[in-house]
């Protein structure tokens, strides 16, 4: 069990002329919290949509929790969890609805997905919330929501495209406190960010720019690597070279 | 089948929450069948006809009060000169003339009778033809009670119209099974397609795309809602029919209904592979309605196939409607059984097999 969770060697995807993701290669161990970063246009979420079986490489191989990302989208999709950069649970069901929801699309019996969603919804401290419809939650309420559907399943991997974009200083802190609270059960976090604050708190990072990764390692050694003060600058450096605005 | 009634429950407890749905599912049909057969209707009335009497005959006076007495025409009074009728036929104040030749009563029985004439105002053509062909069973009629009561044999060549099927040649029982159909359209059709767009605008696909839920499954919860929201809205406006125009199938109900299953399995199937191919709500409904309209008008839901231009008929051999407004009809109102409509059975059949194909092929969970 200690091979890798993520394993990517040379993924492409072009879109015509243009190049989104050019041979990228890395590797995501079990239980990091992995940081992949970039600007935007740089293109993370389009990585991230071929390493969950939403798109096709055009070119190169990636194993994502023991299975191909080429041919075998649809078993990825069993055990990989994905919140996606718009808020995606339908907002005319209320908090237990769509939780009961998930739970039964991904397999899980009637009692297991009552009992896990009891549980998240203890560990938000949302219980009297369960019935309210999901469009009438605050922004900050709906983030962290969907992060623990996406939880829901006990997947081994999350990705997390952007999950605190737009969303207060407080509600960030909490959001993280749930990653981390995933991460210790064993849960892989796969997270792309724009706030560098929250970068020093992965395990390991990554920046691409332009369509490839640039630079790949723990926060302490970027900032050796780069002899910056902080991961800001780091990016700064980085990402100054871009080509590709927005 | 758990990730089948998971996903049911879902678009169910999503309908019913709708503020707009559940009204429109049960007024729509009601409002349609109430009004439309009323304004749809294709009846010539209130024809205009100046009668140009040259005979003076008792006949001729006869034919005049037939006329007058009929409800399809309107008599003007003091036209007593061709001219003059066809300076009024031009100002468009009346429709048909009809001119009687002098001596037509004292012809009638000999080797060559005078003819009658008829003049008609084309310019509104159903008015036109419809009302001078009116006006010609009319003058049969009289012509052939005043021979009769001569004692002598009507000649074979007049026209006798036997009206079958729909004896009172009552427009709105033609009309109320094509009505029907139009709601199935609208509502299987543009419904399930837009169901399923408004996942695509709102995001929600993608979560559903990076789950497990298979291609079909996930299909299927979009389609049978809608068919039986089909189901409901025929039974809806079959009772309409019933009991304000008191028209029901002299066919058996089950043949309608067997129909009707295979007509909106298709025809959802049609609109949902319209949605997996568009992005958004504006697109799906140019697409849908292009379509529409080319049902509408080509199917035989509103003008008959058989006086269509000879392509245009063949044309209508791919267009699904056509097949069943024609089992509609004539279950409806003639009462034909299955075995007689097998043919159109089978086309809605593989109509239905094919856009359903269509429909689980163009979605795509992974691109």
């Amino acid at each position: 069990m200690n091979d890798p969770i993520i394993s990517v060697r040379k993924l492409t995807k072009r879109f015509g002329d243009f190049t989104a993701v050019n041979a990228i290669s890395f590797d995501v161990e079990r239980g990091e919290i992995f940081g992949f970063l970039g600007a935007n246009g740089a293109g993370k979420t389009t990585a991230m949509r071929m390493l969950c079986g939403l798109s096709f490489p055009t070119s190169g191989s990636g194993r994502v929790a023991g299975f191909d990302v080429m041919r075998e989208g649809e078993k990825i999709k069993r055990h990989i969890g994905y919140m996606s950069q718009r808020f995606s649970l339908y907002n005319d069901l209320t908090v237990w609805e769509n939780m009961q929801f998930f739970a039964g699309i991904y397999g899980m019996s009637q009692r297991e997905s009552i009992a896990r969603s009891n549980e998240l919804l203890q560990r938000l401290n949302f219980a009297a919330e369960k019935d309210t419809l999901v469009g009438s939650l605050p922004l900050g309420w709906k983030q962290k929501l969907s992060f623990v559907i996406a939880t829901i399943h006990n997947p081994g991997i999350v990705f997390l495209d952007e999950p605190t974009g737009g969303v207060d200083p407080i509600t960030r802190r909490q959001f993280w406190e749930l990653i981390y609270e995933a991460a210790d059960s064993g849960t892989t976090i796969f997270v792309t960010t724009h706030y560098m604050d929250e970068a020093e708190y992965c395990s390991r990072v990554s920046i691409m720019v332009d369509g490839e990764v640039r630079a790949l390692d723990t926060p302490a050694n970027l900032k050796k690597q780069f002899a910056a003060e902080t991961m800001d600058e780091v990016f700064r450096t980085l990402a100054r070279g871009a080509k590709r605005g927005e | 089948m758990r990730q089948l009634a998971i996903l049911l429950k879902k678009e169910f407890t999503q309908i019913r929450r709708n503020p707009f749905l559940p009204r429109l599912i049960l007024v729509f049909p009601i409002m349609i069948m109430l009004v439309l057969p009323w304004v749809t209707t294709m009846d010539v009335r209130n024809v205009a006809v100046a009668i140009v009497d040259e005979d003076h005959s008792q006949l001729s006076q006869r034919i005049t009060s037939d006329i007058a007495a009929a409800e399809y025409f309107k008599l003007t009074d003091g036209v007593y000169s061709y001219d003059q009728a066809l300076l009024l036929l031009e100002d468009c104040k009346i429709d048909v003339i009809l001119s009687i030749p002098r001596n037509f009563e004292h012809d009638l029985s000999s080797v060559s009778p005078q003819r009658l004439s008829i003049a008609a105002n084309a310019v509104n053509a159903t008015k036109g033809s419809l009302g001078s062909q009116y006006l010609v069973q009319t003058i049969a009629i009289t012509l052939s009670r005043q021979l009769a009561e001569q004692g002598v044999e009507a000649p074979s060549d007049l026209i006798v119209v036997q009206n079958r099927y729909n004896e009172t040649l009552n427009y709105r029982h033609l009309m109320i099974p094509a009505l029907m159909i139009m709601l199935l359209i609208l509502i299987c059709g543009f419904l399930s397609a837009i169901n399923i767009v408004i996942e695509k605008e709102n995001g929600t696909i993608e979560q559903i795309n990076v789950s497990p839920v298979g291609r079909l499954t996930f299909t299927l919860a979009k389609l049978i809602p809608y068919w039986l929201i089909g189901l409901l809205v025929i039974s809806i406006a079959m009772l309409v029919a019933r009991l304000v125009y008191g028209l029901s199938p002299a066919g058996s109900l089950w043949v309608i209904y067997l129909a009707t299953i295979l007509f909106i399995v298709g025809f959802s199937g049609f609109g949902v592979a319209i949605a997996n191919k568009s992005d958004n709500i504006q697109q799906t409904m140019f697409v849908m309605f292009f379509f529409v309209i080319i049902f509408m008008l080509l199917s035989g839901l509103l003008t008959p196939i058989s006086s269509m231009p000879d392509w245009a008929q063949k044309f209508t051999i791919i267009l699904p409607p056509r097949y069943y407004i024609e089992i509609m009809r004539a279950v409806y109102l003639k009462g034909t059984t299955f075995v007689e409509l097998w043919p159109n059975f089978a086309a809605l059949t593989i109509f239905a097999v094919v856009f359903n194909l269509l429909a689980a092929v163009t979605y795509r969970k992974q691109s």
